[in-house]
């Protein structure tokens, strides 16, 4: 008999498993009464859906987690996402279905033309982030990058995380003298075939390079600030499917296939089957060498004239069910402590959106004590930060870049 | 009540097959009430016609469901014929089960290891052979014609195959039958290939079947060393899927019932193939020849199936080194360095993954048990077998389409995703292997035991548990080892069943392989690999445990 | 205790092919052997008798246990024991366990079992595992567990058939005298003439001879 109730029992957990997700419902919390919101958080499951593609950062969504959950008692569940644009359709759905409240996405790691879409489409909770208490840390007043995505403002409806710029990285026991300027890189490429490549588009990288190659061979840059016009999309771009096209060719695998993603390129770079390709940041890249992906050689570098570097965000959706302990965990990971670790090169190798000088002497020293290793760049190493383009240009150069170049 | 059992059993594999292609037929003319498709249309078939690529894909399942298939089963009969009556077949047998527990996403990893420019191969035979100071920029891995895809496939099914011919053979009494027709002039191989491989055949047709279907529909050993431009059709209708342009769900439907028409395709093209192979046999087998056919089949017999032991074996050593590796360059054939630096950060995630893995496939292959336990007990006891084909049906059934129905139709039904719906998933496609296994032995099992219990006033519930059940704990084990090895291997089921929401060392593997540090693949990948051969060690060992004291019993048959 | 079997106008047939006809009465102690060439039906009657009859053949009559009809009841309740060609000893169960697999609730079962294989001459076998017994020793295991199953006719299908010729002997003795010291009523199939027991006992042919 005992053996029956227990089975009753696990059936019937097993049924509760598969009922839709209870909507709890209440007024959204107000971020300018803290101490309010860490106590609503306290108890609440945040899903936070992040891009799952580079192992360090999800370790690192690990260690946030479970200090989230013996700091603050909010548990976190990373909802590991191959492209950030599934948490927005699947936000867009809940709303297009009358769902409300009680939605299945708390937290999204987003940026550019992600954040437009949602904040165009009202799906956006806020605002709410310059009330978390870390926000000042950012010191917006001297960083306005935090304040603006893509070309987009802002107001208050995502709170920044972390930051990236393009840079490129070779092993400089192969390659001592990497080209510094895209023509540069042309010519090397024809000299030596196959040792180039960049990730297949729509990754993240894959596109940034695009953007990167469009703003140096655009004949108006400044087009590329406002949004794209459809009419005049191809004159603006003829020049990068031109140098494409040219390039192509001498490309790893002579362009017939591509490497998925950042982590690929680096393994091929381990490998010896690239000397050179791109990646997010300089100190992940050093992260990189510390943990023995990549050889000692490994050096990194930005082009000439700058290269292209945004600041990524994390935004709540208008539905989201733990909307306080969403906003406990930005805030957290706003930290200091948080985001030292975060710029850690052991750790990730994230660059930091805190104004590091601003800090008060006991956290500055958190960051000062870093060891960034050999490939490391300090930060008056890095070159000029080129702003991203509106976010309408990467849809356009994604679709563009199908067109031409997959399936064939 | 055990009456029930057949159709229960069935109603379960049925079901969800039966709504999958509701939810996948209706979608793929436009019917989708949840994204706002009310009326049928044609349109999503003119936007499927309309992808660039996409005859291509079909014909590269098509092929590769094909080739796959039949070099695989070239290579067992071959070998099955090079070692008729010498003692390579136990060796076989021994070999067999290990290398079955390696889950396809796993093998596919380590064959790309294996033959990528920069791999294995390359580097034993560099610089001295080749030449190469820096690995050839040569399209290996995901090489257009599929062959990458197609040698990580092979790998995985000659095991297969080879295991369930090895299981049907005893059946055909060939020791006897080959030495009537060696007794006539013929020599071992060809007199094996002529009188032993027609009878074995038949015997092995719903597996084969299985390994056309499932070679013609893989997604996670495409993703891994298939072509990329264009993909497999299965890769393909994936990608318009979890593609976030929602309006894509339509075409992605109507693609998977393309699917669907090119895995039928694939079968019947290759029931052709068997009935001009029978043709073509039977002039063979009534000519004069006596043994034309015996160098081939021993060279590819014994060399293809060397080939194969030894590419699984270095496959898994270099992902196994490449997992404690420090750095490790091309042309260097051992690593620089050695930590264990890499597993120390990856355990925790692997112990996560683990466990959800474990929470799936321990349960799924618990209910699989318990209703092919039910199936075959009303059996046994005269109990009207009933529609027992069914149960084979999601082995023989391309995973994609009724997958993405099934989702389908749970999200119309308001089912969360999450563990509970993959479980059932899970459970679907380990039933038909976990019923394939056990019931070979349950029907060998004398009758005779049963008899004397109930005379000896046991009802027939007593004489299930106290003697049927006891005796065949082996075979019981091995079903469930089998289980635990298909379950944790299912990759699409957890995928598209937990809306990415439930990550098992299948789904992180196979995300992780698609390029990344080696280290960590190789991590995740023998992880992968830990509890399908912890399941054989346990079918293997256990019983020699619990019956050391019961000779009759230790060796598993009665 | 004495019991007697009454075979009551058994007819069994498959489809429309006569096997089987049978009227007999068999009284304690007393051994109804049948015989016939092998597939004459021998053993589907012994499969009728317990109750294991496969849907296949259709069969009348009745099978009287000390007067009750238990044509209908199910193997387990029907106290007719069986024994086979081979002993067939639970191999997961030792020999005390095999011996008490069929025991009935009562007073002091092990204390019975174990003097039951005293008096056998298989004193301390209790825990022996049965792959471990000579041929037969088995034969006397599965005889005793037979027996102590009490039950109340018994049912021998070719169970000498596989012993060589001394032991033949020796067992068949052993089985009879046991079965008659019982009162149990027995039904014995061979095709050996020189398994029926001594002092005689009804004999049926089936098969080519008879109907």
């Amino acid at each position: 008999m005992k053996r029956f109730n227990r089975l009753l029992a696990a059936a019937a957990a097993f049924l509760l498993s598969l009922s839709p997700i209870a909507a709890p419902a209440g007024a959204a919390p107000d971020a300018g009464d803290w101490p309010a919101v860490l106590r609503e958080a306290r108890g609440q499951t945040v899903y936070w859906n992040a891009w799952a593609g580079e192992p360090r950062i999800n370790d690192y969504i690990a260690w946030a987690g479970r200090e989230a959950e013996a700091r603050f008692g909010v548990t976190v569940v990373h909802v590991k996402l191959s492209d950030t644009a599934e948490a927005v359709s699947r936000v867009l759905a809940e709303k297009s279905a009358g769902r409300s409240e009680g939605g299945s996405v708390d937290l999204v790691w987003i940026n550019g033309e992600n954040f437009a879409s949602m904040k165009r489409n009202g799906l956006l909770h806020g605002p709410w982030a310059e009330d978390l208490p870390n926000f000042a840390l950012t010191d917006p007043a001297a960083n306005p990058a935090v304040r603006e995505d893509f070309t987009v403002p802002v107001e208050g409806y995502e709170a920044p995380w972390g930051k990236a710029q393009l840079v490129l990285f070779h092993d400089a026991s192969r390659l001592p003298a990497p080209p510094r300027s895209l023509p540069a890189l042309l010519q090397w490429a024809r000299d030596n075939p196959g040792r180039f490549a960049y990730p297949l588009p729509p990754d993240f990288l894959g596109s940034t390079f695009l953007k990167q190659a469009l703003i140096g061979l655009a004949a108006d840059p400044a087009a590329l600030r406002r949004p794209v016009e459809a009419d005049r999309f191809e004159a603006v771009t003829a020049p990068l499917w031109a140098y494409l096209d040219a390039l192509h060719p001498s490309l790893w695998r002579s362009g017939r296939a591509f490497p998925a993603s950042g982590p690929a390129l680096r393994q091929l770079v381990s490998d010896g089957e690239l000397d050179l390709a791109p990646a997010f940041s300089a100190s992940e890249i050093a992260a990189a060498v510390l943990g023995g992906e990549l050889s000692d050689s490994v050096r990194s570098y930005t082009p000439d004239g700058g290269s292209i570097g945004n600041v990524n965000f994390l935004a709540i959706p208008f539905n989201a069910a733990h909307k306080a302990g969403a906003m406990v965990l930005a805030d957290f990971l706003l930290s200091p402590e948080a985001q030292a670790r975060k710029l850690d090169p052991q750790v990730w190798g994230g660059e930091t959106v805190l104004a590091v000088g601003r800090l008060p002497a006991a956290e500055r020293a958190r960051f000062d004590a870093l060891a960034l290793g050999p490939a490391g760049l300090r930060p008056g190493e890095q070159a000029p930060v080129l702003p991203e383009p509106h976010p309408s240009w990467m849809e356009a150069l994604e679709r563009g870049w199908a067109g031409r170049y997959a399936a064939r | 009540m055990l009456r029930f059992a057949p159709a229960a059993t069935a109603a379960l594999v049925a079901g969800p097959i039966l709504a999958g292609l509701a939810g996948v037929l209706l979608p793929a003319f436009g019917v989708l009430p949840a994204l706002g498709g009310d009326a049928p249309s044609l349109d999503p078939w003119v936007r499927l016609l309309g992808q660039p690529g996409l005859a291509r894909s079909m014909l590269l399942s098509l092929a590769c469901g094909l080739a796959t298939t039949a070099v695989s089963l070239a290579i067992v009969l071959a070998f099955l014929a090079a070692a008729a009556g010498t003692g390579w077949l136990s060796w076989a047998r021994r070999v067999t089960g290990p290398l079955l527990a390696v889950p396809h996403a796993a093998v596919a990893v380590g064959v790309a290891f294996l033959i990528a420019p920069s791999g294995l191969l390359a580097r034993a035979l560099s610089p001295w052979a080749t030449g190469w100071r820096q690995p050839p920029d040569l399209l290996i891995v995901h090489d257009p014609l599929g062959l990458a895809m197609m040698a990580g496939l092979v790998l995985k099914e000659v095991p297969f195959l080879l295991l369930v011919s090895l299981a049907a053979l005893p059946a055909l009494d060939p020791a006897r039958r080959l030495a009537i027709a060696r007794s006539l002039g013929h020599r071992r191989a060809t007199a094996w290939l002529k009188v032993v491989a027609p009878g074995l055949y038949p015997l092995i047709r719903l597996p084969v079947y299985a390994v056309v279907a499932y070679a013609s529909s893989t997604v996670d050993v495409a993703l891994i060393l298939g072509p990329t431009s264009p993909p497999t059709l299965a890769v393909a209708v994936l990608r318009w899927f979890s593609d976030p342009d929602l309006s894509l769900r339509f075409m992605a439907a109507a693609g998977a019932v393309a699917q669907l028409g090119v895995t039928l395709a694939a079968l019947a093209l290759w029931r052709f193939g068997e009935a001009v192979a029978g043709g073509l046999g039977r002039i063979w087998l009534a000519g004069p020849d006596r043994g034309i056919a015996e160098r081939p089949a021993l060279a590819v017999g014994i060399v293809a199936m060397s080939a194969v032991v030894l590419a699984l074996g270095l496959a898994t050593t270099g992902l196994a080194l490449a997992s404690v590796s420090w750095r490790w360059t091309f042309p260097d054939l051992l690593p620089d360095g050695f930590t264990v630096a890499v597993w120390g950060r990856t355990l925790p995630g692997i112990g996560a993954a683990l466990a959800a893995t474990l929470w799936i496939a321990v349960p799924a292959t618990l209910l699989s048990l318990a209703a092919a336990l039910a199936v075959l007990e009303n059996e046994a006891r005269g109990g009207r077998a009933g529609p027992t084909w069914l149960l084979y049906l999601p082995m023989l059934v391309p995973q994609l389409p009724f997958l993405f129905g099934m989702a389908a139709g749970a999200e119309t039904a308001r089912l969360a995703p999450g563990a509970g719906l993959v479980l059932l998933g899970h459970a679907v496609f380990v039933l038909p292997y976990v019923f394939l296994t056990l019931s070979e032995a349950y029907r060998r099992h004398d009758p005779r035991w049963i008899m004397l219990a109930r005379t000896l006033g046991a009802s027939r519930a007593r004489a299930f548990w106290v003697v049927r059940l006891p005796m065949l704990l082996a075979p019981c084990l091995a079903a469930a080892a089998v289980g635990l090895a298909v379950s944790v291997g299912q990759y699409l089921p957890t995928l598209l069943l937990g809306a990415g929401r439930v990550e098992t060392v299948t789904t992180a593997a196979v995300a992780m392989a698609s390029g990344g540090d080696r280290r960590l693949v190789g991590a995740w990948v023998l992880a992968q690999a830990v509890v399908p051969v912890t399941g054989f060690a346990i079918a293997l060992l256990l019983p020699r445990l619990v019956w050391r004291g019961r000779r009759g019993l230790r060796d598993g048959g009665a | 205790m004495t019991h007697r079997l009454h075979l009551d106008g058994i007819r069994i047939a498959l489809g429309d092919v006569p096997l089987v006809a049978v009227d007999a009465e068999v009284g304690p102690g007393e051994v109804l052997t049948v015989m016939g060439p092998s597939g004459s039906g021998k053993s589907t009657l012994l499969a009728f008798l317990a109750g294991f009859l496969d849907p296949a053949f259709r069969a009348t009559g009745r099978v009287l246990l000390d007067g009750e009809d238990v044509t209908g009841e199910p193997a387990e309740r029907r106290g007719i024991g069986l024994l086979f060609q081979d002993p067939l000893l639970f191999p997961h169960l030792s020999v005390g366990g095999n011996l008490l697999f069929g025991m009935p609730a009562g007073a002091d079962r092990r204390g019975r079992m174990r003097a039951a294989l005293a008096e056998a001459g298989l004193d301390g076998f209790a825990d022996r595992d049965p792959a471990t017994l000579s041929g037969g020793q088995r034969a006397r295991v599965a005889l005793l567990r037979l027996l102590l199953s009490q039950p109340r006719a018994v049912l021998l299908d070719e169970p000498f058939a596989r012993l060589d010729a001394p032991l033949r002997r020796e067992i068949r003795d052993l089985t009879f005298a046991r079965l008659r010291a019982a009162g149990l009523p027995a039904v014995l199939v061979t095709h050996d003439e020189a398994d029926r027991p001594t002092w005689g006992g009804t004999a049926v042919h089936v098969g080519a001879e008879g109907g």
